[in-house]
């Protein structure tokens, strides 16, 4: 992004996921848990023209820093993101996201027959695979394109500022 | 030799699956080598569906071995009823015994209740994932009468939900085994299965109709198609009468042929293949004994160990 780009949505305090692999950044809101009703400020850019990607994605959320489950799955999505953590408009961490080997407690799993959705005191698991994520309870697999559907809402959030 | 619990078959070894087949050999000839050595001790049945094979067979090695079983009833009559979770009451039954076999309807439970307990556990079948030690009793089988390796198996019925497929696909691509997959394509392989097989490096091949393969067969490993897994009952019997085994359809087949079945079956293997020197499906079903009288003999340890706890 450009200066001049970057004055237009400054933000005061929040993050800016940055290099996000385009078309993904309403994942990424999916992933944060921002459907809109939470009265958070955020801004898209969507296919955005990048030297490194091409195309990229960038989302602004202003008022929140990201959780290591969330930039875990994030990583699934959006491999290339950078995480830009904005307080009192000054970039003050900024990190690539790193693809892990396992997520917890973050993903639903999709098969209804899994011990993981019946109502026992354990968070879900899933190993990461080179293009998607495998439930370690039923083996199930999500394909990378898919992980954004099966996001536990009642995880998501629990960051805000 | 197996010394934790026992969850999937994915886990086990070349070694690992050997030393108990071995074992089971050695008890098989003589079994006099592992009577009583597991005086005084207990072994829980926790069967959340109903079985009568599995839980028997376990019954009768546990008690040829000189140990004990308790069970928890029907799920009718436990505390499940009340809404217990499962990692409670494995947790409960721990304290009541040396190992715990475990059989319920839902995939990964014995996952987690592994996590739960300290003692050793068995996964006696979790919904449609795995069945180990039915896998063990296969390949005792399979050994028994065509050998492990070099070796060409066909798997055969509901590949997807059948737990038991599950479990030997994976154990299989341990040895030298040409392995292919016959089912409606509604029915074909899980996706994770499928993936493990090709990470494995597996020789697989997948086919909607048995007489494309049946001539190069060493094995075939024959599953039911289960009824209930299709939503009109047309749909069923248009499929299910294609993946029956008789001498007619059987006429192609090698002389050696061993037919096996993890049993219970229901129209999938007709009668008159049962008199025949291919069938084993009885005697697969025998060896559920020594396998299993070998599987908790390693599990449980030696007796001079004292409580693993």
């Amino acid at each position: 992004m450009t200066d001049e780009e970057l004055r237009v949505s400054k933000i005061r305090d929040g993050t800016v996921i940055d290099h996000v692999t385009g078309g993904q950044a309403l994942n990424v809101l999916a992933i944060l848990g921002i459907d809109g009703t939470g009265g958070e400020t955020v801004s898209i850019g969507m296919n955005v023209p990048s030297d490194k990607l091409g195309r990229k994605d960038v989302v602004k959320v202003e008022g929140r820093e990201l959780s290591q489950s969330e930039v875990d799955v994030l990583s699934l999505i959006a491999p290339e993101a950078t995480i830009n953590i904005i307080r009192d408009f000054d970039v003050v961490d900024k990190n690539r996201v790193e693809r892990t080997e396992s997520v917890t407690g973050i993903l639903v799993c999709p098969n209804h027959n899994c011990i993981t959705n019946a109502d026992e005191p354990i968070r879900t698991e899933f190993e990461v695979l080179s293009d998607g994520v495998r439930c370690s309870y039923c083996d199930t697999i999500v394909r990378e394109g898919d992980v954004a559907e099966h996001i536990d809402a009642r995880q998501s959030g629990e960051t805000a500022l | 030799m197996l010394q934790d619990h026992l969850i999937s078959a994915a886990h086990l070894s070349r070694d690992d699956i050997e030393a108990v087949l071995d074992h089971a050999a050695a008890i098989d000839a003589d079994p006099s080598v592992v009577s009583g050595r597991h005086e005084g001790r207990v072994l829980a049945l926790c069967f959340f569906e109903p079985s009568t094979r599995t839980k028997m067979s376990f019954e009768s090695a546990m008690k040829r071995l000189g140990g004990e079983t308790i069970d928890m009833g029907s799920v009718e009559s436990s505390s499940v009823k009340k809404g217990e979770s499962l990692a409670d009451t494995v947790r409960v039954i721990e304290g009541y015994a040396d190992a715990l076999v475990l059989r319920h309807p839902s995939e990964g439970s014995a996952k987690l209740a592994s996590e739960f307990v300290d003692v050793p556990l068995v996964n006696a079948g979790d919904g449609a994932g795995q069945h180990p030690s039915q896998t063990l009793l296969d390949l005792y089988t399979i050994r028994e009468n065509a050998g492990l390796d070099d070796i060409t198996v066909g798997i055969m019925g509901d590949l997807k939900y059948g737990r038991t497929v599950h479990s030997l696909a994976h154990a299989l691509t341990n040895f030298d085994v040409r392995q292919h997959f016959v089912s409606p394509e509604s029915l074909r392989l899980p996706r994770n299965v499928r993936y493990d097989l090709h990470e494995a490096g597996a020789q697989v091949r997948e086919h909607t109709d048995l007489d494309e393969v049946l001539p190069e067969l060493d094995v075939l490993y024959v599953t039911r198609i289960q009824r209930e897994r299709f939503p009109e009952e047309r749909e069923y019997r248009a499929v299910a009468g294609e993946y029956r085994i008789d001498n007619d359809v059987l006429a192609d087949a090698s002389d050696d042929l061993t037919v096996m079945h993890p049993l219970p079956r229901v129209d999938e293997i007709a009668p008159e293949v049962d008199g025949t020197a291919r069938a084993k499906y009885f005697g697969q079903a025998h060896n559920g004994v020594p396998v299993r009288m070998a599987l908790l003999d390693s599990l449980l340890g030696d007796d001079e160990e004292g409580d693993r706890r």
